[in-house]
């Protein structure tokens, strides 16, 4: 019996070590590309500052992506460690991207970085920026393949369940990989990882026209980081994910709980701008709402109509009674899998075989589960809308001012007087964290917004776990948090020096410490 | 063509090449991490064995996360059953690994002795552990785990991480130890100079000792004193086979039972015996180049000898032998291995041939020179 101690503490672990990856992946992914960018502008106009541009933002590429290498070995493993029954339940389809991800795109970044830094003497210009290139691409087809991943466990495509082996297996590649909701949710987060970079470059290249030193290093690294930024910025706004939410029931129920939508409103929605949801007396305190802007950023429409929470529910309880039935003829088909009745009776009903799972929670005699554990299974069939309210609000005020930073960078760069405007460059410097702060809550809107499943109406978390005993996962959760935090702060550390340093640490002998003459090296 | 039967087959095969892989290209690096202390004596000998891997080492890593992957998407139970239940190893294992990509990167952009010198311990480490631990996984799963499945296929592992160490084990974990360190000293060898090269050459020789006699070693208590398994009920390899509905026999001797029916497979162990010998030799005739190949052999022979012994078992369970895992029980469905297969005929190639490329441009030797003139670029 999977206790809840296990499944909180392995919930617990994954977002730990998930959350602590998502700090160096968006800076890697946005990184690479405009140190593609810079070494690109090399090439074509010769001159050597863009390849010390190059080099120098690629230095602190090397220090963010060893971090992103360390955290990311923990992701590949750890379904197996700690998500046993899920891994062999859905391996069939999940594992799939999972295995490509690593032949088409993990080798790809992780053998060219090293010819990256090692290479500049040995190749031709053409041939190391084709690695440049070449590793940017990479990263970036990396996020395609987690995303298809991850956006199966959003809404399961292609895959159907196999009551002889016990799991779901693939019946469509085609459809797992032009899965709406993965396309959509891959646009968001490479754009998202590109925002992290540009405001990453922007912010740091602030700090140096601020402090008046490397200006014409700094002038240019903001520059590429403005026009990268602000085109990245808007391509995370206007083909934000809110689109692939009208897809598939627990996408549903995820834009139901972020816009606290208790009940269906006639189309098109009004949005909540700000509120106080309440979840037990299901309503919203002081809703400020917009008429209309709901439903027509969700559906795209005037006259498709948004599901609200309490019909979600009513909805859900229906399944789950039908999922009691699918359950009672799996276990038939188990014990004997010529029985033909239970064989119609569970095609009939397997699609909400998942529901009937949510019982499991509850009890172990699914089939015959009491009222009081259906209403249970019920109403915690949908995440907590507080917390989806909060967070997802949160993450959005962070890109509207990352919006307005972009464009104000773009618009004076274009006029060619934002290094005179201080306070747009203490405003570049200070928002520096912002586009991690939204990363961060995308994933909470994302994942947290997926509970109760892991697979969404296919396989509920707490079925998913690995049979480990709670002790070793007190171990490992002390140990990843110890072992994490002690990086960071080392990778931090580096990170400020290096950054402090600026393109002096290169030693051209043309930067502001070398031309002090002093041993600030 | 591709019947459920023969992708099985090419999938098992898939899975001992990218074990094989992984122990061929991140084999010299764990080594070269393990004999960190032991070959570099000074700062900038250190700094000469970890450049003549840091560009390369971050691509060689990728075979393990690609082994995980693979055996993901086409041996679901295997890696929900394996990672799950060597919980603590597979922690141990982890935190060992996770010290390499920070330690190359970080280690040399200070210039704090206290500061390399603690790196180089977490590179030792970074090399020592996962060596250590995945000889000991895998001297354990020839023994067989304890485990079992339940109807609904959830795994249960019953054993503990103290239970790993049995002795057959430990005698693995020597074997695999000696072989990486010979791989590491015979690529340290071929592309180092002086006297790094001269202790290379010592490291060359004590090893393969070590990993020869230990070999054979264990190839002797397998043959007469470890149980091996062998299905006893008849299996149907096209078919989809329930994982608790066949029969396993348990019994000395019949790990060898392979060696019976393909005799083709002593090449295996043969080349493992002899190779490590013939590695010497060419080191002792400077012929560098070809005692890293020869090396290699070595490394692909010992998979082989252990995976061909085994074959149809991947994971066998000592304390419930019907949970057992094999080829026929245990593989993803037919439509999913016909798809990755796909994707892995194309992909790999690809990734075969940029790797030998990298090679390529960053051949050649690395001298305490080329880390005095270019500290600042360098790990």
């Amino acid at each position: 019996m999977i206790t809840t101690t296990v499944v909180e503490l392995s919930r617990l672990q994954f977002a730990l070590t998930a959350l602590y990856h998502f700090l160096f992946v968006p800076l890697t992914l946005g990184l690479s590309f405009l140190l593609a960018i810079m070494e690109s502008v090399y090439v074509m106009s010769g001159r050597p500052i863009y390849k010390d541009m190059t080099r120098f933002w690629g230095k602190l590429f090397g220090i963010n992506f060893a971090m992103g290498v360390t955290t990311g070995i923990t992701m590949e493993f750890q379904f197996g460690t700690n998500w046993a029954y899920y891994s062999h339940y859905v391996g069939d389809v999940f594992g799939m991207p999972l295995a490509i991800e690593g032949m088409m795109a993990f080798f790809l970044e992780s053998t060219f970085v090293g010819l990256f830094f090692f290479g500049w003497e040995r190749l031709s210009k053409l041939q190391h920026l084709s690695i440049t290139w070449l590793l940017a691409l990479g990263t970036s087809l990396s996020a395609l393949w987690i995303l298809i991943a991850n956006g199966w466990m959003q809404h399961p495509v292609g895959a159907e369940f196999n009551y002889e082996t016990m799991r779901m297996e693939l019946t469509s590649f085609s459809e797992l990989f032009f899965n709406p909701i993965a396309q959509v949710k891959f646009v968001h987060t490479v754009a998202a990882g590109y925002v992290t970079g540009s405001m990453f470059v922007l912010g740091i290249s602030a700090y140096y026209l601020l402090r008046n030193r490397d200006v014409a290093f700094a002038r240019r690294s903001f520059r590429i980081a403005a026009g990268f930024g602000l085109a990245s910025i808007l391509s995370v706004i206007v083909l934000g994910d809110e689109s692939g939410y009208t897809v598939g029931e627990v996408q549903k129920a995820k834009l139901a709980a972020i816009e606290a939508e208790w009940e269906t409103e006639p189309a098109p929605a009004s949005f909540t701008l700000i509120g106080l949801p309440d979840e037990d007396t299901m309503t919203t305190h002081y809703a400020v709402t917009v008429p209309w802007i709901l439903g027509m950023i969700a559906t795209r429409s005037v006259d498709d109509q948004l599901i609200g929470i309490k019909d979600i529910l009513a909805n859900n309880r229906e399944r789950i009674k039908s999922g009691m039935i699918a359950y009672g003829n799996l276990q038939k088909l188990r014990a004997n899998k010529q029985d033909g009745e239970a064989q119609t009776a569970f095609a009939l009903h397997k699609a909400d075989l998942g529901y009937g799972l949510l019982l499991k929670r509850y009890t172990d005699n699914v089939v015959d589960a009491s009222p009081a554990q259906i209403d249970d299974a019920t109403r915690h069939s949908i995440p907590k809308v507080a917390p989806m309210f909060w967070t997802f609000r949160g993450m959005v005020f962070c890109g509207v001012l990352m919006l307005f930073i972009f464009t104000a960078a773009f618009y004076f760069n274009a006029k060619r007087t934002a290094h005179k405007q201080r306070w747009l460059l203490r405003l570049a410097f200070y928002g520096m964290p912002l586009p991690w702060i939204a990363s961060e809550l995308g994933w909470v809107v994302a994942e947290y917004g997926r509970q109760p499943w892991t697979i969404a109406g296919i396989l509920p978390t707490h079925l998913s776990t690995s049979s480990v005993a709670p002790e070793q996962l007190y171990l490992s959760l002390t140990g990843f948090f110890l072992f994490y935090t002690t990086l960071l702060v080392i990778e931090l550390f580096l990170m400020l020096k290096y950054v402090r340093l600026g393109p002096s640490s290169l030693h051209t002998g043309q930067y502001h410490f070398e031309q002090l003459g002093a041993d600030h090296v | 063509m591709f019947d459920y039967e023969t992708l099985r087959l090419i999938w098992w095969a898939l899975l001992v090449f990218i074990v094989c892989g992984f122990a061929v290209m991140d084999g010299f690096d764990l080594g070269i991490g393990l004999l960190l202390p032991f070959i570099g004596k000074t700062d900038e000998e250190r700094r000469v064995l970890l450049n003549t891997i840091g560009p390369t080492w971050e691509g060689n890593q990728t075979w393990l996360v690609t082994l995980g992957g693979i055996s993901f998407g086409a041996w679901s139970i295997v890696y929900a059953t394996l990672f799950s239940g060597l919980y603590t190893g597979m922690l141990v294992l982890l935190f060992g690994l996770i010290l390499r990509p920070v330690g190359f990167d970080y280690r040399s952009k200070l210039t704090n002795p206290q500061w390399r010198s603690a790196w180089d311990w977490a590179l030792f480490a970074g090399g020592a552990v996962p060596a250590v631990v995945l000889s000991l996984a895998a001297g354990d799963l020839m023994i067989g785990l304890p485990f079992y499945i339940d109807a609904d296929l959830r795994s249960f592992y019953t054993g503990s991480f103290w239970g790993l160490f049995q002795p057959f084990a430990l005698l693995v974990v020597v074997v695999g130890v000696a072989l990486l360190a010979l791989h590491g000293a015979v690529f340290l060898h071929w592309r180092t100079e002086g006297v790094i090269a001269q202790r290379a050459r010592a490291v060359i020789v004590f090893s393969a000792l070590l990993f020869t006699l230990s070999f054979i070693g264990a190839g002797v208590w397998l043959a007469y004193g470890l149980d091996g398994y062998q299905l006893s009920s008849v299996v149907d390899t096209h078919g989809v086979n329930p994982l608790l509905g066949k029969t396993v026999s348990k019994a000395k001797g019949l790990w060898l039972a392979n060696y019976g029916l393909y005799p083709l497979l002593w090449l295996a162990p043969a080349v493992a015996i002899f190779g490590a010998g013939v590695v010497v030799i060419l080191t002792a005739k400077r012929h560098t180049g070809w005692a890293f190949v020869m090396s290699c052999l070595v490394v692909i022979a010992v998979i082989v000898t252990a995976a061909g012994s085994m074959f149809p078992f991947i994971m066998p369970s000592s304390s419930q032998p019907t949970s057992s895992l094999t080829v026929w029980d245990a593989s993803a469905s037919h439509y999913t291995l016909k798809m990755l297969l796909f994707a892995t005929v194309v992909l790999m190639p690809i990734v075969m041939a940029y790797t030998t490329w990298v090679y390529r441009v960053m051949r050649g030797k690395v001298t305490v020179t080329d880390i005095k003139n270019n500290s600042h670029v360098l790990y």
